[in-house]
């Protein structure tokens, strides 16, 4: 302790001062619980597992997941039902194959990333039955974007 | 102190009601310059197209739900250390703007996300902690509800809010602790704001906008809520002259 004699009136109020780190304990031990819950519940905090987790973490067949990364360039075909859309999601390190039968959000493009929930088949095929278009923090105006890609300047994904 | 010189509700009142026309004035300019400027002068984005415009009203109700929050936990933690008469007030005050703050995010947000993502709705970790605020914000009001004695709902709700709090930096950093569908921030990024001058100008005006009418409205309830408890003294004096007294020493000291 200080010595009282420096303190202003106020501050030799004990009650006061009990409360105040009663407060600062019990908001510390409050953190650290919650912080401690947040890192043991990491695998379900996260939506989507990418291509590399599927390989780290061996995720079998048949079990229900969602996988996010983005859609690799020419890699987007449609099969000849007019339904079905094959594509690959790669994280730039590992790539898996997708087949979603179903409408596609309207972001839905190559080098886009995109979050599909579905399974992986024997194969390694994932089949989606769901596919979300993930869009990134930058905003660029259409007359801009229009602009650097036609100089040739363009760097960002969606042509 | 001097801190308590603020504290007297009487002051307050006195002090905020000038403020009041400022605050409704600048609120009717941001919001209605902020719109126009939204709505018709900004330019649409390269990959979203019109609906981007969603964000001048979402992003502001989002900052709006989580600043409310923060006020109420700095004045529950004063009211819970310093017993300051004004903290409860205005914790109790703020709860329903930012519920509705809190709601308005959600509701833009789903609006957003069905053109955008594909869905209205994910359990990814920025949507469900935002929930869980409009679920701290209600049970605040429930809580305060549940006790008929102003002084004892002040202490739980205070207590409830502080733990709460927590959410606060969840919310704001559930995008880069775990991949979400939610992208990262765009205004308060570490490498500044990467979206060009003529967006970030309108959604400042309607963040700056947000901010005046809730301080508008927190003054209001602050002195709706004191002149409410005055009554309720006053009453309670009518009825019973010797508690009265004790209730209103302990719950205004001057």
């Amino acid at each position: 302790m200080l010595p009282s004699e420096n303190l202003p009136l106020e501050m030799m109020v004990k009650p006061k001062n009990k409360r105040l780190s009663l407060l600062v304990v019990v908001s510390i031990i409050l953190v650290a619980a919650v912080g401690l819950m947040l890192v043991a519940f990491e695998d379900n905090l996260i939506f989507f597992n990418t291509p590399t987790d599927i390989v780290e973490k061996e995720i079998e067949a048949d079990r229900r997941f969602r996988l996010g990364g983005l859609v690799e360039e020419e890699s987007v075909r449609r099969d000849d039902d007019g339904l079905t859309t094959r594509f690959r999601v790669t994280d730039l390190t590992h790539t898996v194959e997708v087949s979603f039968r179903g409408i596609l959000p309207d972001l839905f493009r190559e080098g886009q990333g995109v979050v599909a929930e579905g399974k992986l088949n024997a194969a390694g095929v994932f089949i989606a039955s769901e596919v979300l278009a993930k869009h990134d923090e930058n905003y660029i105006p259409e007359n801009v974007a229009e602009a650097l890609k036609k100089s040739g300047q363009w760097r960002g994904a969606g042509e | 102190m001097s801190l308590h010189k603020f504290a007297n509700p009487a002051r307050f009142v006195r002090l905020s009601s000038p403020l009041l026309p400022w605050l409704w004035i600048s609120t009717a300019l941001l919001l209605g310059v902020g719109l126009v400027l939204a709505l018709f002068v900004a330019p649409a984005d390269y990959q979203q197209g019109e609906s981007v415009r969603i964000m001048y009203v979402h992003v502001p109700a989002a900052w709006m739900s989580m600043f409310v929050y923060s006020v109420m936990a700095v004045a529950s933690a004063v009211a819970l250390v310093w017993r300051h008469p004004l903290a409860d007030l205005t914790a109790k005050a703020s709860a329903p703007i930012g519920a509705a703050f809190t709601v308005l995010a959600l509701a833009t947000g789903s609006l957003w996300g069905q053109p955008m993502w594909g869905t209205w709705w994910v359990w990814d970790a920025r949507l469900t902690s935002v929930l869980v605020l409009l679920f701290l914000y209600l049970g605040y009001m429930a809580l305060w509800q549940a006790f008929d004695d102003p002084q004892k709902a002040g202490r739980a709700t205070a207590v409830l809010t502080l733990v709460g709090a927590i959410n606060v930096p969840i919310i704001k950093f559930s995008v880069d602790w775990w991949n979400t569908l939610h992208q990262p921030a765009t205004v308060s990024s570490l490498s500044g704001p990467s979206l060009p001058a003529s967006m970030l100008i309108p959604l400042l005006l309607m963040a700056v906008g947000f901010m005046t009418f809730f301080s508008a409205l927190l003054i209001i309830r602050i002195q709706r809520e004191i002149i409410a408890r005055k009554i309720r003294t006053l009453q309670m004096l009518q009825a019973n002259p010797e508690a009265a007294a004790v209730t209103a020493a302990s719950a205004e000291p001057s």
